[in-house]
């Protein structure tokens, strides 16, 4: 598996009429899960879900790719 | 006063109330000329209604507001008499750009869909949008323009809404069946009738600015993320008519408007923005500078028994996205052909709540994608300012992340998908595409008459039966007949034929030639499909074959006659 750098988003059942709606939803729903907490809460929050992410995708691979452009830009 | 337009100044006239003490009797009243209290005139015209409109300005729109206007609402335009007007003196513009700091992360390209009669966006300022608007209203005798005349109190009763109205030469009383209610965001006539409107304010202040370039620059739309010239905050530039741009400054909520409108801290900003376009000298002159908050709000309902709110008095948005006239021209739209089926007993005032839910569905998307904007542009949060910018960090290099930069996702009409005026596909009629009930309409390339024209203009006003046929010459007699007998209860339905070939028809129902089959494609169709269009241009209800009941029960359906 390599790493999918295109635009992958979409919910089943849901059909969209605009091409930036999946993304949109997506981004929304993650800034709202951040909602009324602190910074050191919210920095908690994305290391659990980096951990639960990165399980889900379990290639090793895919996920040494997305470590180091990740790593690039910072 | 600006330096590149001068404003209309319409003429008043004394009414004749005054002095005859009598009270004005009308069937329906538009108050609020702004540019959706202009088009629900027209539309009602088109409707064959006579229309009093009262404003209490003798001009258009003041200063820097409108800019964009999309597809769907040129299409609308067209019917008002000024989609040509508008086309014209607009700018179109396809290009787009995203810079993060010193860097473009990321462009995009409108192209316009090729065989469709308008772009998908002409920037023009908002006061000749209005200009044209009114000019169009004036020319038609069936509509009754009154300048600085401005209602001071509304009444409603359970048949009629009665007027009070304040001249310079003193009041009057009108009378009325229906009061259509564009007076805009602050909406007097919703604060006279104690109606709520619920959202909430942006904690931020833009600064707007109207500035005349002498230097040509592209039309394009640039919009900067933390720029050097402005750093921590975003700014937008979009090029108007008469080489006039428009450039928003984002100055947090802190900023002291009065401060920052002053022309020695507006015109540094402006002379450092323009030399970081491309390094060059550019000499400018300031036309207009206003310092906004935005706010995301909506009536609970748009209609109120015998009063009917549109546009801004119904809705606001924030600008990213040039939502607000847009949609206002889309509330006309969907309004005028209820109103006229209603007063002319021919539907039940139940189709005016379908007014309201549709459109509250339409203002409902143009919210969240407003919000959804202006979320992405000032993010409230310290975590949420770390993915934004890390969004536009990645947005340079990889596809993902441009999906996700949002400095405004551009106005496109509603798709009415849950609307129940809506006739579902039946079991057997499976199609592919974007055409399903409620869509509004694609536009099409036709030749009517040995004259190439368009399929959005061919349609619209009154219910329309599309029927797709390979060969217009053979079809059946009985097919024709039925096709000519399709109005149903009073309720006019048009039938249009559209054929592959340039067959012509005996007896008078029009043919359409689809020569290079875009219509059939885009609608999905095959010979033998029918699909039934609104007059507003919407997808009522479509089938694989003809049948003159499933027709009429489908316009049943659509003017809240079941
Ligand atoms: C900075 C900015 C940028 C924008 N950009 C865009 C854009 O690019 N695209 C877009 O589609 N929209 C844009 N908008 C939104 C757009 O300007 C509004 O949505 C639009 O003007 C709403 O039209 P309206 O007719 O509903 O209300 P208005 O234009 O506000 O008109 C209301 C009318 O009612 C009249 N009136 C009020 N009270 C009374 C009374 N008591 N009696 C009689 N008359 C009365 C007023 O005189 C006025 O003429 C922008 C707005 C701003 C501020």
């Amino acid at each position: 598996m390599t790493l999918n750098l295109n635009p992958n988003f979409s919910e089943a059942g849901k059909r969209y009429f605009n091409a930036y709606t999946p993304a949109d939803d997506f981004y929304e729903l993650l800034i709202n899960t951040h909602r009324d907490l602190s910074d050191e809460q919210s920095e908690l929050l994305n290391a659990r879900l980096i951990l639960l992410l990165a399980n889900h995708i379990g290639d090793i691979g895919t996920l040494r790719e997305a470590l180091n452009i990740a790593r690039e830009g910072v | 006063m600006l330096k590149t337009y001068n404003y209309p100044k319409f003429e008043y006239r004394r009414p004749p109330e005054i002095a005859s003490g009598k009270t004005l009797k009308v069937p329906v009243v538009v108050v609020g000329a702004g540019p959706v209290g202009l088009a629900a005139a027209l539309d009602l015209q088109q409707q064959d209604l006579p229309v009093l409109l009262l404003d209490e300005d003798d001009t258009v729109s003041i200063g820097s507001r409108g800019v964009c206007y999309a597809k769907r609402a040129l299409e609308i335009l067209d019917r008002y008499g000024v989609g040509d007007a508008v086309c014209a003196k607009g700018v179109s513009w396809n290009v787009g750009r995203t810079f993060f700091r010193e860097e473009e992360v990321y462009n995009f390209n409108l192209v316009p869909e090729p065989d469709h009669h308008r772009p998908g966006m002409v920037n023009l300022q908002q006061y000749y949008l209005e200009e044209y608007l009114a000019a169009s209203a004036a020319a038609r005798p069936e509509i009754e323009l009154r300048w600085k005349n401005k209602v001071v109190s509304v009444a409603q009763g359970d048949r009629t809404v009665t007027l009070k109205v304040e001249t310079e030469d003193g009041f009057y009383t009108v009378e009325t069946d229906w009061l259509i209610a564009a007076d805009g965001a602050r909406s007097p006539i919703r604060r006279m009738l104690s109606l709520e409107v619920e959202g909430k304010i942006f904690m931020d202040r833009f600064l707007i600015a109207d500035v005349v370039m002498k230097a040509e620059f592209p039309s394009e739309r640039w919009f900067w993320f933390d720029p050097p010239f402005h750093p921590g905050q975003s700014v937008l530039l979009h090029r108007q008519t008469d080489s006039v741009y428009r450039i928003d400054f984002q100055l947090g909520w802190d900023a002291d408007p009065e401060q920052a409108k002053k022309p020695e801290n507006v015109l540094p900003r402006i002379k450092a923005m323009l030399g970081a376009l491309d390094g060059k000298e550019r000499e400018f002159e300031l036309e207009w500078v206003s310092v906004y908050t935005f706010q995301c709000r909506r009536m609970g309902r748009f209609n109120h028994g015998n009063v009917l709110f549109i546009g801004d008095a119904a809705h606001q948005v924030s600008p990213f996205g040039a939502r607000g006239a847009n949609s206002g021209l889309q509330d006309a739209d969907n309004l005028g052909w209820k109103l006229k089926l209603v007063m002319a007993g021919l539907a039940p005032a139940a189709l005016l709540d379908s007014y309201s839910e549709e459109r509250i569905y339409a203002a409902d998307e143009n919210l969240l994608n407003s919000t959804r904007s202006t979320d992405f542009i000032t993010p409230k949060s310290k975590v949420s300012r770390t993915f934004r910018n890390a969004v536009l960090g990645l947005a340079k290099d990889h596809a993902f992340g441009r999906a996700l930069v949002n400095s405004g996702r551009l106005s496109v009409p509603a798709f009415l998908t849950a609307s129940s005026l809506n006739t579902p596909d039946g079991a057997g009629d499976s199609f592919a595409g974007r055409m399903v009930p409620g869509a509004p309409m694609d536009d099409a390339p036709v030749v009517e008459n040995g004259k190439a024209g368009w399929l959005h203009n061919k349609v619209g006003h009154s219910f329309v039966a599309l029927y797709f046929a390979q060969d217009a010459a053979v079809l059946p007699a009985p097919t024709l007949a039925a096709l000519s007998n399709l109005s149903w209860q009073g309720i006019e339905v048009r039938p249009l034929v559209i054929s592959a070939g340039p067959g012509l028809l005996a007896g008078d129902i029009p043919v359409l030639e689809d020569a290079r089959g875009v219509a059939a494609r885009r609608y999905d169709a095959q010979p033998g499909t029918v699909y039934l269009l609104r007059p507003d241009q919407h997808v009522a209800a479509r089938w694989r074959s003809f049948g003159a009941d499933k027709v009429r029960a489908a316009v049943a359906r659509a003017t809240c006659n079941i």
